[in-house]
């Protein structure tokens, strides 16, 4: 019977995981957060959280809390992603595809800038 | 639009995470001689009383109120009894819930079970602290895993760091290809 791979290597993950974690300048947590509705992942929020773990991946990026939450009632504008980096405000964006997903790891997440045209604005008026 | 039974199955499992869950057992079988394909989850979430049970086929039965309208399982339970199967759900309230769903696994019409990798990567690195007891099987052979003792050897590292989605992406996907329950599945 296949199993999970051998608690060794989970080990070897978690002291590599945690070197990292030494070495890292205290900057603030990120977090990234999915909605995970029946609306969302019918419009595809499970590709889009893909998208976002193999970024993570690829370009090794220590620190990022990953979470999901249930319908968010925009349901017109999902998948719906929510970035939250260091103190600064929460941005939400909308029609977060896995190509929009990885953009925002990479232009918001790595490098702090914010994907403008999917972002979707919230306020007293929305 | 939900092409992918692995779908379903990440939005029945989110049922589970909004009713409170912290413990969800997830099975996936398929008997190729019987000629079944079912899937169940079970929590020990909330739970409904009978009143509500009865009413979950029905579309404008919703807890939730962002919307009046719950898709998820009418949409499964269509999806079942289109292709000769059934869907089931057994709750007690304070308890938790059960449900299950079964289809005729050569049905023309049933779904493909999909990228069930990324519906438990999903699941497990999102909800940290849910214990997901998973347990996938394919006529003789069998992919079974907890997150408990993984999570326990972690010891505060998070699952969401590189190292760690790396070994919990290759485990599940030789363990499910090794149970042959990949995409190719029909």
């Amino acid at each position: 019977m296949p199993t999970i791979k051998s608690i060794d290597d989970l080990k070897r993950a978690r002291e590599e995981a945690l070197e990292k974690r030494r070495v890292k300048t205290a900057s603030g947590g990120t977090k990234v957060v999915v909605a995970m509705g029946t609306c969302g992942i019918a419009a595809g929020a499970r590709d889009t959280m893909k998208a976002v773990l193999k970024v993570i991946e690829e370009d090794n990026l220590s620190g990022i809390t990953v979470a999901q939450t249930g319908c968010l009632g925009m349901c017109e504008r999902e998948p719906i992603v929510q970035v939250t980096v260091g103190e600064q405000p929460t941005v939400t964006y909308g029609k977060v595809t896995p190509d929009v997903a990885e953009r925002i790891m990479r232009d918001h997440v790595k490098s702090g800038n914010v994907v403008s045209d999917h972002v979707i604005p919230t306020g007293p008026t929305e | 639009m939900v092409r992918e039974l692995s779908l379903h199955l990440l939005d029945i499992v989110e049922n589970s995470i909004a009713a409170g869950a912290n413990q969800i057992e997830i099975n996936v079988s398929v008997d190729q001689a019987a000629d079944r394909l079912r899937m169940q989850v079970c929590d020990n979430g909330k739970g409904m009383d009978e009143e509500m049970v009865a009413r979950i086929g029905d579309p404008f039965c919703t807890t939730r109120t962002t919307r009046k309208v719950g898709l998820g399982i009418p949409l499964l339970k269509a999806a079942a009894e289109a292709c000769n199967g059934w869907l089931k759900v057994e709750s007690k309230a304070g308890e938790g819930t059960c449900l299950t769903v079964e289809f005729q696994n050569s049905h023309i019409d049933r779904m493909p079970l999909g990228d069930l990798p990324a519906t438990l990567m999903s699941l497990i690195v999102a909800n940290p602290d849910v214990r997901f007891l998973v347990n996938c099987r394919h006529d003789e052979q069998r992919f079974c895993f907890d997150t408990e003792p993984l999570r326990r050897e972690l010891d505060g590292i998070s699952w969401s760091e590189p190292e760690v989605l790396t070994y919990l992406r290759e485990s599940i996907c030789a363990g499910l290809a090794g149970a042959n329950l990949v995409d190719a599945d029909r």
